[in-house]
């Protein structure tokens, strides 16, 4: 299935940081929900700020309009303060991208336990992301630091522990 | 003292203007109407022409320097005298002399003494002008400018009026209220807002010899509230200043401003002026406030600054 662009991808305005802060606001939380969509359809976790700028959400080369470094700047900053980003490196080029957090993933991943009950089962990790059992899930191909985020969120709520085993990790659901 | 001189052609959408440089004035600097001045430049802008004409000779007199070959001792020319192209050089210098001497006098002397010692001073740089002129031939354009712009530097630019209505807030009173008759009709024909260099043109225009100060017309404007004047002094984010009427509706102009740009999907400042038939400055400020507002957006790329209705807002 192709992305499909919001409205505003086509309105040149939008990537002009605008000066008046209602109009703005609006103007970046429309770009906060491009930008996590862009990455949910195409399985982004990491982004490299430079390659960012240059990628099609950014760069619209069919209007001519892409937007500035100070602004997508501003949008990740937006994103970091919602939760959905974290950056990898003081110099901020590079930044994990949670469109979904840590948090939803427990749910998901608990939710699938539980409705086929496996409480009190032992999974390894492997098993979890890319075992055959969860090939239709959407957790399936999460990468490995996401899951440990959320499994540790699960671990916070009393629903799961995150136990070291001999040759890696694996997870115990309650 | 002069340094250099530009003729800055970079902005095509406002008038031609001219730059003049100063060097700091050294330490043996013969008297004059300013002894220094906290500004390195100033700029001459011409609204309509005469720019080039002026550059030329300007440049020609700042090469040929002929007051600094001419003593300052030399006494005012009569009719009798013959030499004529130093005489002219010498007679502005001499003049001038003069009426710093006379300036110096007048420190010493009350309002009122000064107020006729003042209008002695410009009859006599007056009728000095008409002996020159006189003997000859046409006095040229850039040295009455220069008589003018030193009267003003002088601050005996309107003695006359001054002197009928005194100085300070009661000259200011009057100033408003005849601004308010004067202004009316041009506001009307242009959408009821004027930028405040166009007033100040259109105003001294009209008055010919006896020119406003930019500071007489500000203050006189400012008046206009406490005046029950239909007018009101408006002062911009930008800094731009305009008179604007009473009657004139702000909501109507952001509509309008709205309407437009809907109309045509987009718009820049510059065609915004075309269609309404004003300044491009004006124009702007009407845009800037209904996006102030929020009623627009903008689109800023290299290829300019165009406004579109804020779908940010209205588009869910």
């Amino acid at each position: 299935m192709s992305f499909e662009w919001p409205w505003q991808y086509n309105f040149p305005p939008f990537f002009t940081l605008q000066p008046n802060v209602d109009t703005r606001q609006k103007q970046l939380a429309a770009w906060c929900s491009l930008a996590l969509s862009y990455c949910r359809h195409h399985k982004l976790y990491t982004l490299d700020i430079m390659e960012a700028q240059e990628s099609p959400v950014f760069n619209h080369k069919n209007i001519d309009r892409k937007l500035s470094m100070e602004a997508i700047l501003i949008v990740f900053e937006e994103l970091r303060k919602k939760g959905n980003l974290e950056w990898l490196d003081k110099n901020k080029t590079r930044c994990l991208v949670m469109w979904r957090r840590p948090e939803e993933w427990g749910k998901l991943i608990y939710q699938w336990v539980s409705q086929n009950g496996m409480v009190n089962t032992v999974f390894t990790l492997y098993e979890l992301i890319n075992g055959d059992d969860t090939e239709r899930e959407e957790f399936h191909g999460l990468e490995d630091w996401m899951l440990i985020r959320s499994l540790q969120a699960l671990q916070m709520d009393g629903k799961a522990e995150v136990i070291s085993m001999d040759d890696g990790k694996g997870v115990k659901f309650f | 003292m002069l340094s250099s001189l530009i003729y800055d052609r970079t902005s095509p959408l406002s008038c031609a203007k001219i730059v003049v440089h100063l060097h700091a004035s050294p330490a043996n600097k013969e008297p004059g109407p300013y002894q220094q001045s906290k500004f390195s430049y100033f700029k001459l802008s011409f609204k309509e022409h005469g720019q080039i004409e002026f550059f030329r000779r300007l440049t020609e007199e700042l090469s040929q320097k002929r007051w600094e070959s001419t003593p300052m001792s030399q006494p005012i020319p009569t009719a009798t005298n013959s030499q004529t192209g130093r005489t002219r050089a010498v007679g502005i210098v001499g003049i001038e002399r003069k009426i710093e001497e006379r300036r110096k006098e007048t420190e010493k002397i009350s309002q009122s003494k000064l107020m006729v010692k003042a209008k002695e001073m410009v009859e006599l740089s007056r009728s000095i002008a008409n002996k020159i002129k006189d003997k000859q031939g046409d006095i040229t354009e850039d040295e009455t400018i220069r008589f003018k712009s030193y009267l003003l530097s002088m601050g005996i630019a309107n003695p006359v009026t001054r002197e009928t209505h005194g100085s300070g807030t009661h000259y200011h009173l009057q100033l408003a209220k005849q601004l308010g008759d004067i202004l009316l009709a041009p506001l009307e024909e242009r959408g009821g807002m004027m930028a405040l260099t166009e007033v100040y043109c259109l105003v001294n225009r009209a008055r010919g010899m006896e020119l406003l100060s930019p500071e007489d017309l500000v203050n006189a404007c400012k008046m206009f509230e406490s005046l029950k004047q239909p007018l009101r002094l408006r002062i911009f984010d930008s800094g731009v200043m305009v008179v604007q009427l009473q009657s004139h509706s702000e909501e109507e102009m952001i509509s309008s401003a709205l309407d437009n740009v809907t109309d045509k999907g987009s718009l820049t400042a510059e065609e915004f002026a075309k269609l309404l038939g004003l300044s491009v400055l004006l124009s702007k400020e009407r845009l800037l406030l209904a996006e102030k507002m929020g009623h627009l957006c903008r689109d800023d790329s290299v290829e300019g600054l165009r406004f579109y209705p804020n779908l940010f807002n209205s588009q869910a």
